[in-house]
């Protein structure tokens, strides 16, 4: 299928790893076979689930600072113009560059360019949503560049040749002796006694990372927010790879969305507050760094930051998508979807996995690209993500606006049964009368039933339904009928 | 037309239904309630669950501090704006390197081979046990408080907030600012905490605790 | 007081017997019921599936049919389909550009309550024992549906209106505020993982030892009910209207492994 724009004049659709390039339903039952990784999946995020409630019950406020970080959102959206020129001013102002890059090809080719200025072959990175969006490090490869990804987790999906199923903990789907094995098998000079106690690995990465972080010329990074009235930029983190990687090298490059913006800095108080007690469920994360262009004698003296579409103002122009784009990357509504747990990361294709993902790969592409329609579907509309969300995205109602979009995008094709069938119900459910009519055939289902008065199975779209539930035979009068009966009605 | 005006003529046309700016409902905590005493006890509760060292002393007592924490230390670095009387008692000057000022900047290299970094610090917010840095002379420049593998860090009890808002409001956002909760840490294995990466492995934190009625924040 | 009851498509087809029970309660505490006859379905299906064209006449058919009837206050015993009434159909006529519709689907919402809310807000239900003469000698545990617990925020209300029924040993059911599966349509469209998250509602259920898993909604129930029943756990499914109106003079039979229908109390 096409990944050109349909969308709005002016307006281009992501690219990069923003696409399921298989439908949700045929990759998440292969991944739901896959036994290991579904105890691994519980076991990790049934951890955090407890240590989110834990950290965000004991504040007073929380529901306050979701109020404000939510609106505080909604106001970045609608002011994104002056906010984005401001903070273009205020980062130049202090010495840094500002670039901009429409869609993932020219974010990667700016990326390179500057890499190859400084004349290396190889970057640190941290961990960065945003490159991993643009397939940058792919990116770089093929240009004789090679990436170091220094987060821990990431090292462990780059030493093992996978892909991230998780925005926050990328190798979620790892168990630690799954860990251990990738270390012994891929990491150069690693002790050969090394045991899956966590802190053993934590210090193999260190030890395997040290000499990469006293060297690196170049490094790269994403940004957690960006100050628009001062230029400040963020980057929140727990190792201290990223203090390494944004304070050591002489040239820094960060790559940041355009929606990553807040007016000024005091909205931190609000930002800082939800974040880390939303995502790793601490009352803070170890390090959060800000820097704003360059500053003489500390840190990096050569600075620029790339302010990225791909797809972002497509989903802005989506009155009621648009504030899938005041998501701050916490994955709380991924700890707590019922779906996740059981598919993993992989299964959403795109960067995005989980709720977050289920509308956002599809806002920023358009529904129709690729098999993002199929994303809108993967969830059960339970509601744990909105109730989740540190800024209040009403995931749900998102969710069902994108499956509107999806089913008005294929009117007029060949109908599915799912569309005879619904077309056919709206007919009968929008009169009290015709519904009258079609329960008197109901207790027909009862010739379908067993002698134990249950229909065990279904054809079509409904055998999905019986391949694990048995349905009761209808009873042989509707309520309808009975209080006609009762209150002598005809 | 440049990328930057095709950007900014795409997120115009996006907002073509010119939303609303909203109010902000800042009705969360702008300050705290607690008094310097219970400030400090929260502060020490965080920290040792950060499973950070924390030592509540008087001011005349941070010389002794420092001497017995940096006890197995062959060497360490302070920033050049560091009180010197805090380190007065050093009787083995090979032991300490000086980094900013007048001494201009140590090499990554030799700050690797540094075994401890002492240092002030700007504001701490109690309730996230957060000690933030702002690069001021008694602090120096990030680097120094990231190589060397124990950072010792000196909090005064007047710059110890209870939440977040008050502390930020203490700052210039413009500053190279580092916010350090614990030692550095990760959670990237089956989502169970570990301290110790490529950040200090070690934080130890003495609070100098001061005399007369500080208000509440 | 006079109320409309709203049986909801699932409960009127095929369970009844809680709309039943639904009435019997209601004119137990003295209250009057009318059944607006022109009501079919919330059209939450179609929403939910993004089916918001032929949304359309389901929302308007049932905002014109609880306009016809004169009366205080809706309920209906589910919810799922109270949330749709509150939340999706003024937004399915602001999504058609209808005004009109949107005011008048918006007054039918603010009148309609589910089940607990109605019993334990406005009606002043503490005490389902003495108020109601609720009796049901089982263990039983309670499965809270999602969009009662997020959607309408209903808390402790439907399984404190069990903990009050004589008789009745309620179990804590671990994970009880993960989803079952159902999710409509997602049951069908991606079978697999509502599979795998009933089979883990399933056996959470069965881990307490209940002989009933009790819930206020029997779109959720039906799929919990169909998952143990194929596993032959023995374990029954019942509405907490059905509970609140068995007495110890005409009390409700537990539906035994084989799913016997429940013999019907009315009274």
């Amino acid at each position: 299928m096409s990944r050109t724009a349909l969308g709005m004049p002016g307006l281009r659709p992501g690219s990069g790893n923003l696409f399921a390039e298989e439908k949700f339903p045929s990759a998440a039952r292969r991944e739901l076979g896959n036994a290991q990784l579904r105890r691994n999946l519980k076991h990790a995020t049934s951890t955090i689930r407890t240590k989110r409630l834990n950290v965000t019950g004991e504040l007073p406020d929380w529901e306050e600072l979701r109020e404000a970080g939510s609106a505080l959102k909604t106001s970045v959206m609608a002011r994104l113009p002056e906010l984005l020129e401001a903070f273009e001013a205020n980062v130049t102002a202090r010495g840094g560059t500002v670039h901009w890059a429409r869609d993932a090809d020219e974010a990667n080719r700016i990326i390179h360019g500057l890499v190859k200025a400084e004349g290396v072959d190889e970057v640190v990175k941290v961990k960065s949503m945003a490159t991993q969006e643009i397939g940058m490090n792919e990116y770089l490869e093929e240009h004789g560049i090679a990436a170091y990804e220094t987060d821990l987790a990431e090292l462990i999906v780059q030493l093992d040749h996978d892909k991230p199923s998780h925005i926050l903990v990328p190798a979620i789907h790892k168990n630690r002796t799954e860990v251990r094995d990738i270390f012994l098998k891929e990491m150069p000079g690693v002790d050969p006694g090394l045991t899956d106690e966590p802190r053993r690995l934590a210090m193999a990465a260190r030890a395997h990372l040290r000499a990469k972080f006293l060297t690196a010329k170049v490094a790269i990074s994403g940004a957690n927010f960006g100050i628009a009235d001062s230029g400040a930029l963020s980057v929140v983190e727990s190792e201290g790879n990223g203090r390494m990687c944004l304070t050591l090298p002489g040239t820094l490059i960060t790559v940041m969305g355009i929606e990553k913006l807040l007016p000024s800095f005091s909205d931190l108080e609000v930002f800082l507050q939800l974040l880390p007690r939303s995502s790793t469920g601490e009352r803070m994360n170890p390090y959060t760094s800000l820097w704003t262009g360059v500053t003489e004698g500390d840190g990096p003296q050569k600075f620029h930051v790339i302010l990225l579409d791909n797809g972002r103002t497509n989903a802005l122009a989506d009155e009621m998508g648009r504030s899938a784009l005041h998501c701050i990357r916490c994955s709380a509504c991924i700890n707590v979807c019922p779906v996740y747990e059981r598919a993993g990361g992989h299964a959403y294709g795109s960067t995005y996995p989980g709720p977050i993902g289920a509308i956002l790969s599809p806002l920023m592409t358009g529904v129709e690209a690729e098999e993002n329609g199929s994303l809108p579907y993967a969830s059960s509309l339970c509601g744990a993500c909105y109730d989740a969300c540190p800024v209040k995205i009403n995931i749900p109602d998102i969710l069902v606006h994108l499956r509107g979009k999806d089913v008005d995008a294929h009117r007029g094709g060949l109908p599915s049964q799912l569309d005879v069938g619904l077309k056919a119900a709206s007919w009968a459910l929008s009169d009290g009368r015709r519904l009258g009519a079609v329960e008197k055939l109901l207790p027909l289902g009862r010739a379908a039933a067993g002698k134990d008065k249950k229909i065990k199975k279904l054809p079509g779209i409904a055998a999905g339904w019986t391949q694990s539930r048995d349905i009761p035979a209808p009873p042989s009068q509707s309520f309808r009928d009975w209080w006609a009966k009762e209150h002598k009605e005809s | 037309m440049s990328t930057r005006e095709h950007i900014l003529a795409a997120v115009r046309t996006a907002l073509k239904d010119a939303p609303a700016v909203p109010d902000i409902p800042r009705a969360y905590r702008q300050e705290g309630d607690l008094n310097a005493q219970e400030r400090t006890d929260v502060l020490v509760d965080r920290l040792e669950d950060y499973k950070a060292g924390a030592t509540v002393v008087d001011e005349a007592e941070v010389p002794a501090t420092i001497k017995g924490l940096l006890a197995g230390a062959g060497s360490y670095v302070i920033p050049a704006g560091l009180d010197p009387a805090w380190l007065a008692w050093e009787t083995e000057p090979s032991r300490v390197t000086y980094d900013g000022g007048r001494h201009g900047a140590r090499s990554v290299t030799e700050l690797d081979a540094t075994d401890a970094v002492v240092t002030s610090s700007a504001v701490t917010v109690a309730e996230s046990g957060t000690i933030i840095l702002d690069g001021s002379p008694d602090q120096g420049r990030r680097a120094i408080s990231l190589i060397p593998d124990h950072h010792i860090c000196v909090v005064r009890s007047r710059d110890i907030t209870q939440i977040l808002p008050e502390a930020l409001r203490r700052l210039d956002g413009t500053r190279p600012l580092t916010m350090i909760s614990g030692p550095s840490a990760t959670s990237d294995i089956e989502l169970e905490r570990v301290e110790g990466v490529h950040g200090p492995r070690r934080l130890d934190v003495i609070i100098i605790r001061q005399s007369g009625n500080l208000p509440a924040s | 007081m006079k109320i409309a009851l709203f049986a909801t498509c699932i409960v009127d087809g095929m369970y009844p017997r809680a709309a039943q029970a639904t009435v019997a309660v209601l004119e137990r505490l003295g209250h009057e019921v009318v059944f607006p006859k022109g009501q079919a379905c919330c059209g939450q299906m179609h929403v939910n599936s993004g089916y918001f064209k032929e949304a359309v006449p389901v929302v308007a058919n049932h905002v014109r049919a609880f306009e016809s009837e004169d009366y205080d206050v809706a309920v209906a015993p589910s919810g799922s389909c109270v949330a749709s009434v509150k939340h999706q159909h003024p937004m399915v006529a602001r999504r058609a550009g209808d005004a009109g519709l949107e005011e008048r689907a918006t007054a039918v919402g603010k009148k309609t309550y589910e089940l607990s809310e109605l019993l334990v807000d406005v009606l002043g239900v503490t005490n389902p024992a003495e108020q109601l003469g609720s009796y049901f000698p089982h263990t039983v545990t309670y499965h809270p549906s999602c969009h009662g617990m997020r959607l309408l925020k209903l808390g402790d209300r439907q399984a404190g209106l069990l903990r009050g029924v004589k008789g009745l040993e309620l179990l804590d059911l671990p994970e009880a505020d993960q989803c079952c599966g159902f999710g409509g349509t997602f049951s069908v469209k991606n079978a697999y993982v509502s599979s795998a998250m009933l089979a883990d509602k399933a056996a959470n259920i069965r881990s307490t030892g209940a002989s009933v898993c009790a819930g206020g909604d029997y779109s959720c129930l039906m799929h919990i009910g169909g998952g143990l029943s194929r596993q032959g756990s023995g374990v029954a499914t019942l509405h907490l209207a059905e509970i609140l109106a068995s007495t110890e003079a005409a009390p409700v039979a537990v539906p035994g492994p084989a799913g016997q229908p429940v013999k019907v109390v009315v009274k």
